[in-house]
């Protein structure tokens, strides 16, 4: 197996845990692997990307642009803005949540209209209501856990495997949510297939 | 086992292994994360220093004492700690001492786009460059044995791609090494003029005998891998992998970029048709050949600026397009976070039309629209140098001008600062921004804090106390959010004759996260008059329909909003 995934979404957002969950999943695996995260400034509300790379053997951690089998987005601009990183036929997985940037916030720039719509003409979208499933099994910070379970599902990952590597990152009092979210969206991505 | 870890972790984990007993270091981005890891293991003293020169004073005091010892900085810190560094390089060590420097091409998250491997140079101290963690891990064990075997300091550079990357790294059992007799040496370590001229000469001995071994691979770090030789790439670190990846072109990979091997490269130049040299920043490796009669190409192709990538080496060095980003999207700066202290402070400066000297952390931030409130930024304490330049000038700015620098970075270098503007007859004013943490580099404890490295109780620095003893006749405590308060100390302040400082004080929103009920927007009273969206918070969205609408989900109820409200009409949730 040879993946490349994209990671995107808002500094805050949680997208780091999400891409070292990916990466102990590789190592699950047995495959190599590289992560490439972005700390500092870009944390403070920015537009951050983390590159997830599993194969036989990696050796850039960053994806070339044009090449992602995958982008999980947080965010839906944030999909829009680093979908160029995907492949002919690679999916986007996107949590249908919109965070204003500070250009749209001060009526300087619109945020775009139809994000969704349009990146359905050209790339395999699937729009998951992530942040409400969140809400509803009362784990809003669950939106990553549930995005993994889509991609898990499309990827054919053993739900074991996913939740084993899942449980090594979240601490033990979430356990028990995580492991709901991750089944909702392991659900929600086995009905695309 | 193997497990992944950023390379940050991999310096961690290689110094615990090597046997380090003492770390001393100042946080910066993409550097801090080694010291962080290291202070999770025992047996090690680890300790964030007020600034990089102090810290690397501790690390070679430890080392002369017999230890192994190492500082961790960003490229910048390393300007800080030059002086030490170049002395250091003449006594040599006694335990090993290794600088560990994190570069950072394409500047995520700095104020300069420096290259660190002309320290290595102009210091005549070894430097190693990894390619992953792995090899970072592998380099700082190497590292240590170097230093002890040649009597030198050795820096690492890393740069972001390559600090902030994980890959898989094997873990191995600590060597615990015994402390090294001290013993008192004057024509070693007493750096007089008469003893330091003994030891310039050693240093060159030392370059001498170090880049003999490496041409003769006494020392085994550099590696060639030959594949299609009609082309030979010279390459470390990261573009290493760039390479190796989306070209076929044999390699020489320099694990030590500097010394630098010229003979080995000379003959590697042989056996191929063309040699080119990929590096980020400046042309250090090119150089170097060209200088020693090696012809070869790089600045040409790649430029001086930014990072590579395997897509920038496609396009500029494969000839091939590549897939571009979408242009007039809106952009998402990193912004203030929500209840941010610093915001109303700007905000009030932005009101009264303040000059403002800014200075290195989160803050620089107040420089954006729509606060637009900080005039110049340049490096960690300069703003409180800069406003008594100002006031000396006459300036008529100097009149409404004042500096702004945060706690972690007024201990840091400020303090020089303020002691010269009082010593020298000043009337600058300055403001600390006091939020109690080191908070862009994600939440250092410093001397101000009252904790250490590992959040233990630590004596704490009391700034009014030190402002007093600097002579500081006039010291103000507002509070952070207060923005009529803040106004208030600003207008008084900067009126008088003397040096002031207004200590702003209100901890970063993001450490304490018992948030209060957020606030809305009563639609029945705004009069979408849009005064609270000058405050630039990111929770108060600028609806399509015209009116204002603060996001419960971001909003942390810190309330600074609601004294730009002239309609009562921001009224916090029950």
């Amino acid at each position: 197996m040879k993946l490349d995934i994209l990671i995107v979404g808002v500094g805050g957002q949680g997208t780091l845990l999400a891409s070292r969950v990916l990466g102990e999943i590789a190592v699950l695996l047995g495959l190599d692997c590289k992560l490439n995260e972005i700390h500092g400034m870009s944390q403070r509300g920015g537009s951050v990307v983390t590159h997830v790379r599993m194969g036989n053997e990696v050796f850039s951690p960053t994806i070339l642009e044009g090449n992602a089998d995958y982008i999980i987005a947080f965010e839906k601009l944030e999909a829009l803005r680093w979908s160029y990183y995907l492949k002919e036929k690679g999916k986007i997985i996107v949590n249908n949540q919109k965070i204003l940037p500070m250009p749209v916030i001060l009526g300087k720039q619109d945020y775009p209209k139809n994000v969704v719509g349009n990146m359905k003409k050209t790339h395999i979208v699937l729009d998951v209501n992530a942040i409400s499933i969140a809400k509803e099994i009362n784990n809003p910070r669950a939106v990553n856990i549930i995005l993994l379970g889509v991609f898990c599902a499309l990827e054919n990952i053993d739900i074991e495997l996913g939740l084993k590597a899942i449980l090594k990152y979240v601490k033990p009092q979430f356990h028990e949510s995580n492991i709901i979210a991750f089944k909702k969206g392991y659900d929600i991505g086995g009905q695309y297939l | 086992m193997k497990r992944l870890m950023i390379a940050n972790e991999a310096i961690a984990r290689g110094a615990y292994e090597a046997g380090v007993k003492v770390v001393s270091s100042y946080p910066g981005t993409p550097s801090t994360e080694i010291t962080e890891f290291i202070s999770k293991y025992d047996g090690i003293h680890a300790e964030w220093a007020p600034n990089e020169k102090v810290a690397l004073e501790v690390s070679i005091g430890a080392s002369i004492a017999g230890a192994r010892a190492m500082s961790c900085m960003k490229h910048v810190g390393v300007n800080v700690a030059a002086d030490p560094l170049f002395t250091a390089s003449y006594t040599g060590v006694n335990g090993g001492l290794v600088l560990v420097v994190a570069d950072d091409p394409a500047m995520h998250s700095s104020q300069n786009e420096q290259d660190s491997r002309f320290y290595a140079r102009s210091a005549h101290v070894p430097m190693l460059e990894p390619a992953d963690s792995l090899e970072a891990k592998n380099y700082v064990k190497l590292a240590f044995d170097l230093s002890e075997q040649y009597d030198t300091p050795v820096m690492i550079r890393l740069t972001t791609r390559i600090a902030h990357s994980q890959s898989l790294v094997t873990e191995e059992p600590r060597i615990e090494i015994e402390l090294k007799e001290y013993k008192k040496d004057v024509n070693k370590f007493v750096m007089m003029p008469a003893m330091a001229r003994g030891r310039h000469r050693v240093v060159e001995e030392r370059e001498r005998q170090l880049r003999s071994d490496l041409e003769n691979n006494k020392i085994n770090i550099n590696r060639v891998e030959y594949r299609d030789k009609r082309v030979g790439v010279v390459c470390a670190g990261a573009p290493y992998q760039y390479v190796k990846e989306v070209t076929n072109a044999s390699i020489f990979k320099l694990g030590m970029v500097y010394p630098i091997p010229v003979k080995q490269i000379f003959e590697f130049a042989k056996n191929v048709d063309e040699l080119i040299v990929i590096e980020e920043l400046e042309p250090f490796i090119e150089d170097h050949l060209k200088a020693n009669g090696i012809e070869c190409s790089g600045k040409s192709i790649t430029g001086l600026q930014g990072e590579l990538s395997t897509g920038v080496i496609m396009e500029k060095y494969l000839g091939q397009k590549r897939v571009m980003p979408m242009g007039d999207l809106p952009s998402r700066p990193p912004v203030m976070c929500a209840g941010c202290p610093h915001r109303s402070v700007f905000y009030a400066l932005n009101r009264l039309k303040c000059t403002v000297t800014g200075d290195i952390g989160c803050y620089s931030l107040g420089a954006n629209y729509p606060l637009n409130a900080v005039d110049v930024v340049l490096c960690m304490g300069a703003s409180i140098g800069m406003a008594h330049g100002f006031d000396k000038a006459k300036s008529e700015k100097s009149k409404n001008l004042v500096a702004v620098i945060g706690d972690s970075t007024f201990v840091h270098s400020g303090i020089t600062g303020i002691i010269n503007a009082v010593y020298n007859n000043g009337s600058s004013t300055t403001i600390i921004l006091d939020n109690s943490t080191t908070g862009m580099t994600g939440h250092q404890e410093n001397p101000t804090t009252g904790k250490n490295i590992k959040g233990e109780p630590a004596n704490k620095l009391n700034l009014e106390l030190l402002l007093k003893a600097c002579g500081v006749q006039h010291v103000v405590v507002v509070d952070a959010y207060d923005i009529t308060a803040v106004q208030k100390a600003v207008k008084e302040e900067t009126a008088k004759d003397e040096v002031s400082v207004i200590i702003a004080r209100r901890p970063c929103a993001l450490l304490n996260r018992q948030y209060p009920k957020p606030y809305y927007v009563a639609q029945d009273k705004c009069k979408k008059c849009k005064a609270c969206l000058q405050i630039g918070c990111p929770a108060i969205e600028n609806l399509e329909n015209k009116s204002v609408r603060i996001n419960p989900e971001l909003c942390v109820g810190c309330g600074v909003c609601t004294q730009l409200c002239k309609f009562n009409s921001i009224l916090q949730e029950v």
